[in-house]
């Protein structure tokens, strides 16, 4: 019985209270906080910064299947799909478009 | 529209917001999201929770990286605080995300125990979606509008765990592999994209050098390290950037 109950325990405290504390403090800190104050400005470019480095992080460390990927192809299909990204007027499209080809190309290339 | 709809606004009332926001359910990043969801619940069954578990999980943390991170000290064997702690370091970048949204998102009247509710929705793809799309939105509509999107999001995404439980591992590990880039890549572009203050391409920059480098030095603060130090010395370039302009007008970026 307790057993049975046990995950569902941890997934409520170290899950949901775990993540939605931070989230409570970002309604009462938000609150606080007028559009366009300094510290808005500052708290944005956290936010921005700390996305990015989870996102940075998928491509160079990922999980599952694509670890096993070559590095140097990730960073390329990256690196030249926001390129091409940017040359094309920044369409979100061809950002994912361009990259994903890239992947794909080069996986088969690889032999992967 | 009926009599009661509000005409300062172009006719439309709250039920149409919240309709509008509901539709990005079939956006890109919608999807794109709804996809990795898919990986999710792969992994989940290759860890040994039930299906009850993943979902439950799925609704109640709504935060892929922090799931992810339960199941693996959880199998680990680790006891509940040692879980609790790795997930919370996790997820301490949820409150500069939401703080970084209510100012835009609230009215004056609107009222906390609502935002609070609202918060639990507010996870990567949908901040995304609230940085980029609220502005378009009358303010008093913006909070039933992202309620539109979020809460669906977070249901479609929990019954797709549900549902593919079991099946996503069936997937060829090529087309897996595949499906989890598309995350990231969609990541750069949107965000980029809605950029519209230079402190946030600062910031974007930041992020992407320092996160994967501090991985290599503290791995367990790197992204915590990364935001904090990084978002900081954006927001310090841009400051000095915005002292100066006066001085150098027409001195653009």
């Amino acid at each position: 019985m307790m057993e049975e109950w046990r995950t569902f325990i941890f997934i409520a405290v170290a899950g949901f209270l775990a993540t939605d504390v931070w989230r409570w403090l970002g309604v009462v800190a938000g609150n606080r906080l007028n559009e366009d104050s300094e510290a808005l400005y500052w708290v944005r470019a956290v936010a921005t910064a700390l996305v990015m480095a989870v996102t940075a992080k998928l491509i160079v460390f990922p999980t599952g299947t694509l670890s096993g990927s070559p590095l140097w192809l990730r960073l390329a299909a990256a690196g030249i799909g926001f390129a091409v990204f940017l040359a094309a007027g920044r369409k979100v499209a061809v950002g994912v478009a361009v990259p994903m080809a890239i992947l794909v190309a080069g996986l088969w290339w690889v032999g992967f | 529209m009926s009599p009661d709809s509000d005409d300062r606004h172009g006719g439309h009332g709250a039920l149409f917001w919240l309709f509008t926001g509901m539709r990005n359910l079939l956006s890109l990043p919608a999807l794109i999201l709804l996809t990795s969801i898919v990986g999710f619940s792969a992994f989940a069954l290759e860890s040994g929770l039930t299906r009850a578990e993943a979902v439950f999980m799925s609704l109640a943390v709504w935060a892929l990286p922090a799931q992810v991170i339960l199941i693996g000290t959880m199998a680990g064997g680790a006891n509940i605080a040692a879980c609790f702690l790795a997930v919370t370091l996790s997820s301490i970048r949820m409150t500069p995300m939401v703080a970084s949204v209510i100012p835009e998102m609230r009215t004056k009247r609107t009222p906390i125990w609502l935002l609070l509710i609202l918060s639990h929705f507010i996870a990567i793809t949908s901040w995304v979606f609230a940085i980029t799309t609220l502005r378009n939105v009358p303010r008093e509509y913006r909070a039933i509008y992202f309620a539109g999107f979020g809460v669906t999001l977070t249901l479609t995404g929990t019954l797709v765990v549900a549902l593919f439980y079991g099946l996503a591992a069936t997937f060829p590990p090529f087309v897996a592999g595949v499906l989890f880039f598309m995350t990231p890549v969609y990541f750069i572009a949107s965000i980029w994209a809605s950029a519209h203050q230079p402190v946030v391409k600062f910031a974007f920059v930041a992020g992407v050098v320092l996160g994967p480098s501090l991985t290599l030095l503290t791995p367990e603060f790197d992204v915590l390290y990364a935001g904090i130090g990084g978002g900081s010395i954006a927001y310090l370039i841009d400051r000095i950037r915005r002292k100066r302009k006066p001085a150098g007008a027409g001195a653009a970026r």
